[in-house]
């Protein structure tokens, strides 16, 4: 049961860079809103001074330069890191100088757009990995980020807008964060904000108008936004109940429950693995339980194409990412692998595509069906659909 | 749109217009929701109305609270205020007083609360739908705890009653619904509440389970909203928004277990939970009290069952997931290999390929 699969670099050390462990980890609270000029960075802003007015050692390691003007009168008085320049195919591109706040090692951090993908060149991908570096280094971060930014609602939201957003975060990052918080704000006022050029300036405002700033998409990217922020709110819930025992004067306070859920993924070369992995991720977190990934080959990885043994290993780096585990088991019979190495685990569901009608002939396809059902019985077998926008 | 096959019919013309002029004489109703005391609604309120003034509309305080901060008095500064005035000796908002002076948009907050006897309506959310009939717009404020429906839930919470409430419908029938959110802990440093515990821990845990109940009020809220959009521009695609579960049932299925994980479901994700059967003709005897045994499961627990036509079974599923923005539905599978369970498997089948942008979950039985 070996695996070939490489695994994506665990951000680097902060020691490396500060020269000392922390003694903490810093404290993570996510600003969550449902689209650009709902007031995220305001309200985040807003607590920073709130706090450098209690006395509490506050920067701001990164904000957008393109700010509105109230939002950049919130600035004052607040000290500002410098960005960093970083020169790519001839461009200057400024990113949050993260090695430069960690020696200055204030107490909170101010970090805004927490899904923004840094420019390659920088140290790391992305800003949650740059965010995360602080919090290890101690420091407590204030960060913005949309809910359509969220990595198990990209097929939802592509669903909704037809937009397929690159820039996701893993849902085990926003996990992280200590306190999440929605920053609301109603369509039609959001809708009033982009007519008075308070959102977007010029041509910007008609193009926001064909995809996110629909009345309808931002209604349901709004019902996303709560629906996510209450599930974030249950889940801390159930954490401190764990970590805590019930103290006497919670008595109403249920007890906490291990779940027995597993999730088993079967991961193919096809590209909308990728949804499915995120769907089986999605429906484990909720049901409190776990999810596996697992690919089945013959005898030999090597018995698939390049093509597909490539494709393969980008949907099980995928759901690593996700921090879903993944196995890859040998079989002769894709069902009997799949079914025995399921049992093994104790796995109670096991999530599929589809079977692809083009390339699987009807009786073929009813029989690893039929196979798979018979030699499960005692377990759930789910087939997914991709989410797609109608045309 | 534009083409003939769109165009709409002259009487699909007047009732849009019937529904536009209705939509133009009643007020507008937003609502700013909180979990508890001190998350800040009032202050969202009266900055609105502040905002609102300075874009020229006109704009007046009709009710208050009690107890203002001096940050709330700042606000109120720049607001009309409309006073209250006293029956037997306590304060009612002025209705007779509002309407004569008819603004564009009437401040109340606190929406929860009642009127003494001798006083023109019992209630004051029935003043607010009063001021509404009468085209005026309403910005209001409520605390979780005074929500008719959710009052025994908060209770058990907070354990502590309050008398006060407003009925859940009239929330729904609010055009804008804002939580007004904030941490746990957040709301715990500024409430000046007489109830407020000494003992921390116990506090934010509660606040925070009262968060969770708000957040989702407001989803449910903003679903209806969305599924009225929907309607409206005649959408046929549902986005999944909220987990809605089908549940497929047949004679020989285990119903319990299928019920039992798409009640789980349903409660994980604080989704809904459908339960259908296909009419079959030529039931044999054991075959209908099989399936009526199943049925009374749903029943049982209180899930609405309907009956499906059988000319199409994968047909009439499919539809039905449609006009219900289904995204999950349960099947049983048969593993024996008679005629009728062979049947079956190619319902199955035909159901896996149909079900566009759902997941289908078999029960192998």
């Amino acid at each position: 049961m070996s695996s070939s699969f490489r695994t994506e670099p665990e951000p680097a050390d902060s020691d490396a860079i500060s020269g000392e462990k922390a003694t903490r980890t810093g404290k993570l609270k996510i600003f969550l809103g449902y689209a650009a000029g709902v007031g995220k960075t305001f309200q985040m802003l807003t607590e920073a001074q709130q706090l450098r007015r209690e006395g509490v050692d506050v920067v701001v390691g990164y904000f957008e330069p393109h700010a509105r003007p109230d939002t950049i009168a919130l600035l004052e008085g607040l000290e500002v890191v410098p960005r960093r320049v970083i020169e790519y195919r001839g461009a200057r591109f400024e990113e949050m100088d993260t090695e430069a706040i960690v020696r200055r090692r204030p107490t909170v951090c101010v970090v805004d757009e927490f899904a923004h993908t840094n420019v390659p060149g920088s140290e790391r991908g992305k800003r949650w990995q740059d965010v995360m570096l602080l919090l290890e280094a101690g420091i407590d971060v204030l960060t913005t980020v949309n809910i359509q930014h969220l990595e198990s609602l990209n097929d939802q939201v592509y669903c909704m807008t037809g937009i397929r957003v690159r820039e996701t975060v893993p849902d085990w990052v926003v996990q992280q964060a200590a306190e999440v918080v929605m920053v609301d704000l109603t369509p039609r006022a959001l809708l009033n904000r982009l007519d008075r050029g308070a959102v977007y300036q010029g041509e910007k405002v008609e193009r926001a108008k064909q995809n996110f700033f629909k009345e309808s998409t931002l209604v349901a990217l709004r019902e996303l936004a709560l629906r996510e922020t209450a599930f974030e709110v249950e889940s801390r819930q159930a954490l401190a109940a764990e970590e805590k025992p019930l103290s006497p004067a919670a008595p109403e306070t249920e007890p906490p429950q291990r779940s027995t859920e597993r999730v088993l993924v079967y991961v193919t070369p096809e590209p909308s693995a990728a949804a499915l992995i995120r769907r089986g991720k999605r429906v484990a977190d909720h049901l409190k339980g776990e999810c596996i990934a697992v690919a089945v080959c013959g005898k030999e990885l090597a018995e698939l194409s390049p093509r597909q043994r490539a494709a393969l290993e980008k949907n099980m780096n995928f759901a690593r990412n996700l921090h879903v585990p993944t196995h890859v088991i040998k079989a002769e019979n894709v069902a009997e692998g799949l079914i025995d190495f399921a049992r093994q685990q104790r796995v109670t569901q096991i999530y599929l595509l589809r079977p692809a009608v083009s390339r699987w002939r009807l009786p073929f396809r009813r029989n690893f069906v039929e196979q798979l059902a018979r030699l499960g019985r005692d377990m759930e077998i789910t087939f997914v659909a991709e989410r797609a926008p109608l045309s | 749109m534009g083409t003939p096959a769109t165009r709409p019919t002259p009487e699909q013309l007047l009732r849009q217009v019937e529904a536009q002029e209705e939509y133009a004489q009643t007020g507008r109703l937003k609502v700013f929701l909180g979990y508890a005391s001190g998350v800040g609604k009032s202050y969202q309120m009266l900055d609105e109305g502040r905002r609102r003034r300075e874009r020229g509309q006109d704009v007046v305080v009709g009710a208050i609270q009690p107890e203002i901060s001096p940050e709330l008095m700042k606000l109120l500064a720049h607001l009309e205020i409309i006073p209250l005035k006293m029956i037997e000796g306590n304060p009612v908002m002025d209705v007779d007083a509002i309407l004569r002076r008819h603004p564009q948009v009437c401040l109340v907050d606190g929406l929860a609360y009642d009127n003494p006897y001798g006083s023109r309506n019992a209630h004051r959310w029935q003043d607010v739908e009063q001021l509404l009939a009468a085209g005026i717009s309403v910005i209001t404020t409520i605390n979780l705890q005074y929500v008719d429906e959710r009052r025994a839930q908060v209770e058990t919470i907070r354990g502590k009653r309050v008398n006060v409430s407003v009925p859940e419908a009239f929330l729904r029938s609010a055009d804008e619904i804002v939580v007004v959110d904030a941490p746990a802990e957040f709301p715990l440093a500024r409430s000046h509440e007489p109830d407020a515990q000494p003992n921390a821990a116990t506090q934010q845990h509660k606040l925070s389970q009262l968060r969770e109940i708000a957040l989702l009020l407001a989803a449910d809220v903003v679903d209806r909203q969305l599924e009225s959009y929907l309607e409206r521009n005649g959408a046929t695609q549902s986005w999944g928004t909220q987990e809605r579960i089908l549940v497929c049932i047949s004679p020989k299925v285990n119903a319990e277990r299928m019920i039992r994980r798409a009640q789980l479901v349903r409660d994980r994700f604080h989704g809904e939970l459908f339960v259908v059967y296909v009419g079959e003709e030529n039931l044999s005897a054991e075959d209908q009290s099989a399936l009526e045994r199943n049925l009374e499961i749903a029943r049982r627990e209180g899930i609405p069952v309907e009956l499906l036509d059988a000319e199409d079974t994968v047909e009439e599923i499919i539809g039905f997931a449609h006009r219900h923005g289904i995204t999950q539905i349960f099947i049983g599978h048969s593993l024996s290999g008679s005629w009728r369970a062979r049947l079956t498997k190619t319902t199955v089948d035909r159901l896996i390929r149909a079900a566009e942008g759902m997941d289908v979950k078999l029960f192998p039985h």
